[in-house]
Order: structure tokens, then sequence, then C-alpha cells
């Protein structure tokens, strides 16, 4: 027998190099080259723009901030609230498909499609995070449930209701995940919250998108370090006794003009959304013309698929890379506090910024080509795994002295690559979808061509991509679930805390 | 007074999947009784209890050996789970914001009894060891079943208390079937003494008839 099949190490090594080849070959079909002519003038404007922030500029600065923190938070909640109702009856038929499929399209296309039934109203806004949210949600809190204590659940008097017993048994034990859980949450919301501004909304996005266009770094430099701030000081205000209160100021702070007509809804879902042969009357000619719909779309989709594919092949190799050349600097077996701690700040700059906003700001430095994006996607993932895999190494205890070379590649790499590779194919579909949604910014992705079908007025052309690109997110995450089975990882990366 | 007996097991095997931990037991448990089980640790006294509580359930209370309590909740609550069934959700949700006075006193006295009336609002997470199984022991007295079954119930309490406690388990309950590894105990507190060796019941008698040497060849090599 041969050492292949009862190797671990050996086992791991082949997966890794087959996915590094896939990215090379990738790489060949994808454009990366630099197209601004002096890449340097452009990002010496962008550093002194951060060097001299102006936090005077515009007095829709602090509106923003409040737009972006206000539709995070309703948002949030209402997916909490929908989710947690949802994680109690996961096991029911459809419920974990529904949620599947709910959270496989991101935030951004489901505000493309509120969009043109609600305007750009705050409801548009909130629906796009409470929906993939409450996903996200029923399907985490189920997963907390499930694996929190269940004896004192058993050992209650066979009688009991089970409202009365899960109040009593159940949900104490999980609490504390639930909390922990739902605070990560709201800050990725606030992060989708001011990405949503890229498609209009009132919110940081929005006005980060018009200071960059206009060349004032200054403006938008001032707009990210009180991005940053809000986002780290999270858990410093963010108590539960005072979330009513936010709540309520959240919801008064908001706009409600509210436009709504039922009917403008029926039609868009009825019509605007049914391919354009389909609607109406079928007759002979339908099936002809509905072949005529599909062609052009087909190519759009196929090509949009598959650049959306290689991308994130590409993208998931490169944040596995990074995180692997990046966790040391926080890893408490190669560096001391002082050093450790510019390493922990250099990586919660990296992964609080989303990577619609990275790919944005590379995209004005390196000119429009697929580089941006693939640096993009790579930092902000390399930079969350970097981080988890980082807290994971500091519980090692390493025989080898000193943090050289021998300590890395012998004692803590091998150690640290299975949960590595259990992090990183459990961000497979993450970066899926945000693959996706950098074709708002021209990258030829699926995103694009949703961008362009909605810009044209074709919805039914977009809802079919659309449901695509979730189609496409759920054969990843299967994929990387076999994958994770496979391997022997966890099925679910145990959450530490970000 | 002989009746039909409580619990009975006939030519049954006890365990999980194909291989059980007891073969072809053969146990019948008259109301009234008071029974100890003893054997080595492993021997299948745990599963042999969880069988026997399977068979009772709903007249019974349980006292586990993993305790099976809420860290996060009072003590007061932990025991108040002991008559969860006895209302509806609402008065149970009210319970664990504002407790009622008559429930409040109720499990004071309980917690007095086991020595437990300052912790009455502490946390179980903020408890020792002992106390914790003082709290598992109250959640099943203030059930109130004929019926109590235990395992080790006593195990992390001094002898003394050990001692009192046993008392007043078999004071509160008709039936008692609690597995207890101090033999001397066994003998004291109970009538009627059971030994598990090899998967089998190797002793089965009223503890009047037994001596500490008996006992002590349920464990002999």
């Amino acid at each position: 027998m041969s050492g292949a099949s009862n190797n671990t190490g050996r086992r791991l090594k082949r997966l890794s190099f087959g996915f590094v080849l896939l990215a090379c070959l990738g790489l060949l079909f994808t454009d990366i080259e630099v197209v601004t002519s002096e890449p340097w003038g452009e990002l010496a404007r962008i550093g002194i723009g951060l060097l001299t922030p102006d936090f005077l500029a515009t007095e829709e600065l602090g509106k923003a901030l409040l737009n972006t923190l206000a539709f995070a938070l309703v948002g949030v909640v209402i997916g909490n609230g929908a989710g947690f109702l949802l994680a109690l009856v996961f096991h029911w038929p459809g419920v974990r498909q529904t949620c599947a499929f709910v959270r496989a399209i991101h935030e951004i296309f489901w505000a493309l499609l509120f969009l043109q039934v609600f305007g750009l109203s705050t409801l548009t806004g909130v629906l796009a995070i409470a929906l993939p949210y409450t996903g996200i949600f029923a399907k985490v809190y189920a997963e907390i449930l499930e694996e929190s204590d269940q004896r004192p659940w058993r050992c209650l008097p066979p009688a009991t209701g089970w409202l009365s017993g899960f109040v009593y048994a159940r949900l104490p034990r999980a609490f504390q995940n639930l909390k922990h859980y739902s605070l990560y949450r709201l800050e990725c919301a606030i992060r989708s919250s001011a990405v949503l501004g890229f498609i209009g909304l009132p919110t940081l996005g929005f006005h980060l998108e018009t200071a960059f266009n206009q060349g004032l770094y200054s403006q938008a430099a001032a707009l990210l370090y009180l991005f940053f701030l809000m986002v780290a000081s999270i858990r410093l205000w963010m108590r539960l006794p005072l979330l009513p209160v936010y709540l309520l100021a959240a919801i008064g702070w908001l706009p409600w003009s509210l436009h709504f007509s039922s009917e403008l809804w029926v039609h868009f879902v009825t019509w605007d959304l049914v391919p354009a042969p389909l609607r109406g009357e079928w007759g002979s000619q339908t099936l002809s013309s509905l072949g005529r719909w599909l062609t052009p779309l087909g190519e759009h989709a196929l090509l949009g698929a598959a650049n959306t594919l290689i991308l994130s092949l590409v993208a998931l190799v490169g944040s596995g890379l990074l995180a692997l050349g990046l966790f040391p600097l926080v890893s408490r077996l190669f560096f001391r506090l002082p050093g450790r701690s510019l390493g922990n700040a250099l990586l919660i700059v990296l992964r609080t910024i989303p990577e619609l906003i990275l790919a944005f700001v590379f995209l004005l430095v390196l000119g429009p080509s697929m580089l941006p994006a693939i640096l993009a996607l790579a930092l902000h993932n390399g930079a969350i795994i970097a981080h988890l895999i980082g807290r994971q190494s500091d519980s090692l205890k390493p025989l080898l002295p000193g943090p050289g070379s021998g300590r890395y590649f012998y004692e803590v790499l091998p150690r640290i690559y299975r949960p590595f590779l259990a992090f990183l194919f459990y961000r497979w579909e993450v970066i899926m979808r945000e693959t996706a949604i950098l074709g708002i910014l021209g990258v030829y992705t699926l995103g694009f061509y949703i961008d362009s079908a909605f810009e044209a007025l074709r919805f039914d052309q977009a809802f079919l991509l659309i449901l695509m690109t979730a189609l496409l997110n759920l054969c990843i995450d299967a994929l990387s679930r076999a994958l994770r089975r496979r391997l022997r990882l966890a099925d679910t990366p145990q959450q530490v805390n970000p | 007074m002989v009746c039909t007996p409580l619990i009975q097991l006939r030519e049954e095997q006890v365990g999980y999947g194909p291989d059980p931990v007891l073969r072809d037991l053969d146990l019948s448990i008259a109301a009234g009784e008071k029974v100890a089980l003893i054997g080595e640790s492993g021997v299948g006294k745990t599963t042999l209890l969880k069988r026997l509580y399977s068979l009772v359930c709903e007249h019974a209370a349980l006292c586990p050996q993993q305790l099976g309590l809420v860290p996060e909740l009072s003590v007061y609550h932990n025991i108040f789970m002991g008559r969860l069934d006895q209302h509806g959700f609402w008065y149970n949700l009210l319970n664990l914001v504002r407790p009622r006075r008559r429930d409040r006193e109720a499990i004071f006295n309980l917690a007095a009894e086991l020595g437990l009336e300052p912790q009455l609002d502490s946390s179980v997470d903020q408890l020792s060891g002992g106390q914790r199984q003082r709290v598992a022991l109250g959640r099943a007295l203030y059930r109130a079943s004929p019926i109590f079954i235990g395992d080790e119930p006593v195990s992390a309490v001094d002898e003394f208390q050990a001692e009192r406690l046993l008392a007043l388990i078999n004071r509160r309950h008709e039936t008692v079937v609690v597995a207890l590894h101090d033999q001397a105990a066994a003998l004291q507190h109970f009538d009627r003494l059971i030994g598990l060796r090899d998967g089998k019941i190797v002793l089965d008698a009223p503890s009047a008839e037994l001596s500490l040497a008996d006992l002590a060849r349920v464990y002999e090599q």
C-alpha cells in the first residue's frame, strides 16, 4: 500500500497544491494588467488624503454615518428575530433550503430588486439587510441551539411544555453564544449597510464613492476613519439593555416616507420578473422567442459564471497564502507584544474595510482589470483567516526554541493546517458571493451582467442571473462542505470571535 | 404487604447498540421499597437507573450523576424546574422575572433543609461541587413524586451531610432506587441491596441479612 492514503499530511498537501495549480491556470485566463499609466501618482494623492483627513468637509458626513448605523441596526434586529424563530423550526422540510437560498443572494442584489418596487427608500435598505441575514441567523442559531448542553433539557419532568422547557433549560445554555454571534453579525451588517451606498442608498458607501470619484481624498479618509471608529467601538457602546433605545432612535432617524402600492409590487413580481417571451398569452411563437431571449442571456450567464468562479478560486488561494504569511504577525509564538499589536492593527484594518470598498480604491489606483478585485478579496479574507488561525496557534505549546522557520514549518504549520483549511473552505462561499458583487464596479463577474440588466430595465434577465448566482453559491457551499467532510475537517469551524 | 411490582424487568438486555451492558436482567421493585445499587464504576449502574427511570418517569424524580443543571440560572430557578410541568408557559415565564411568594417560600424551605438558603439567588455557576449536587437533589425533591431515582445523589458532600440527605430522600419518597458507592451508608439506610458485576446481578438481598463483608464480595476481582 502506498503512503498516500494513510498519510494525512500528504493528502492535505496534494489538495493544497491542486488548488494552487488550478488558481495559476485561472490566472492565465484573467486579465491582471495594471492599466493606469502612473499608479504611483494616484497612490501618493490617496496617501496624502489619508494623512490629512478632513472631518469638516461636509455636514453630510455625520448623517451618512448615522444612516449606515441605523440601516444596519434595524436590519439586524429584524433578521435576528425572524432568524431565531426559524431556527426553532429549522428541521421542518423546506425551511433549511429556503434559508440557504435567501442567504445565497447578496445584500446588494436584494437591494437592487427591492429598489425597483420601493425606490431608494428606507424599506429597501432595511429589507436588503434583514432578508439574507434572516437566512444566516436561522442556520447559525439552529446550530448553536443544537450544539449547546442538552442535559438540563433531559432532566425536565416529562410532561413539561415545550416552550417552558425551552425557556428554562435550553435558552439560558445557548444565550451567551447567541449574543456573541449577533454582535458579530451587527459588525457585518454595518459593513453591508455601508456598501449599500454604492447603489445609491444614503449610507457611507455613497459618500465614499462620490469623494473618491472627485478625488476628494481627505474627505474620503475622514469617512473611512469614522467608519473604523464605529466598527471598532461596537463592543463599547452596544449593550443589551440599551438596544431598545438604539432601535427606537434608529427607527426615528430613518425617513419612512413610503409610496408603496401593492399594484406595483404585484406587477413587478408577476410581469417584470417573468421572462419577456413568457408574459401574457402563450402562442406558437413563444418557444422560439424564448430561445432568442435566452441565447445572449445564456452567453452572459456562462461568461459571468466562469469569471466569477475563476476569480473566486484565485482569490481563495490568494487569501490562503496571505493568511499563512500574515498569521505569525498576531501569534504569541512568533512575536512579542508591542510588535504583535502592530500586526493586529493591520489585520483589523484589512478585515474591517468591506471588499467592495477596498476593490474600489484599488481600481482607482491600478485601473480596470481583475487585479484590484483579486487583491481586495485576498487581503480582506486573508486577514480574517490569519486572525482566526493566529488565535488558534496561541494555544499550541511548541517544543522547538525560538520563533524561527523551524518552529513555523515543523511545529505550527502542521498543527494549524487542518483548521486553516476548514476556515478557508468555509470562507469560499463568502468569497464567491463577494466576487459576484464586485461586478457592479465593472469587473466582468455575474454582478456586472446583473447590474447592466437592471440599468437596461431588463428585470427578467437580471432576476434569472441572480437566480444563477444563488445556484452557483449553493453549489460552492455543497462542494466546500463535501471537501471539509472528506478531509474530516470540522463541518462548522468553531466561532472564534473576530 | 405484597402488591404488584412497580417496576419489572424480565430477561432484559440493557444498554446501547448490539453489545448490551447488562444481559438477561430479571429485576422487580415493589412500591415502598428502598433499594441501593452497588458495584464498581462502569459496571452499568447508571445504565440500569436510566432504564428504570424511563419506565416510570411520569411518577419519578431523577437525580442524575451529571446533575444537568442550568448554570446561568439561580438556585431558586433550578429547583423550580422540578415542577415545570405543573404550570403553564406564562406562569413559568413570569416566574423567571418575578417569582410568586408561594413558590418562593416553598423553595426557600426546601433550600433551608439542604443548607442552601444563603445561595438561593446565586447562579449555579457560582457554587461549589457539593452545593451543585444539593441543588440537583433539591430539584428532584421539589418534584414531590412517589418514586426517587438517584445516581450517586450525595457523592460530593461530606459523610455527615450524606447521612442526613439520604434520610431526607427516604422520608420524602415512597420508593427509592439509588446507586451508591458508600457501602456502609447503603447498608444503614436501605432495606434492599442489589450488587452488579460483569453485566449481571450478583447480589440481591434484604440489607438486614447482609454484612459489609458480603458487600465486599461484589467488588472482588
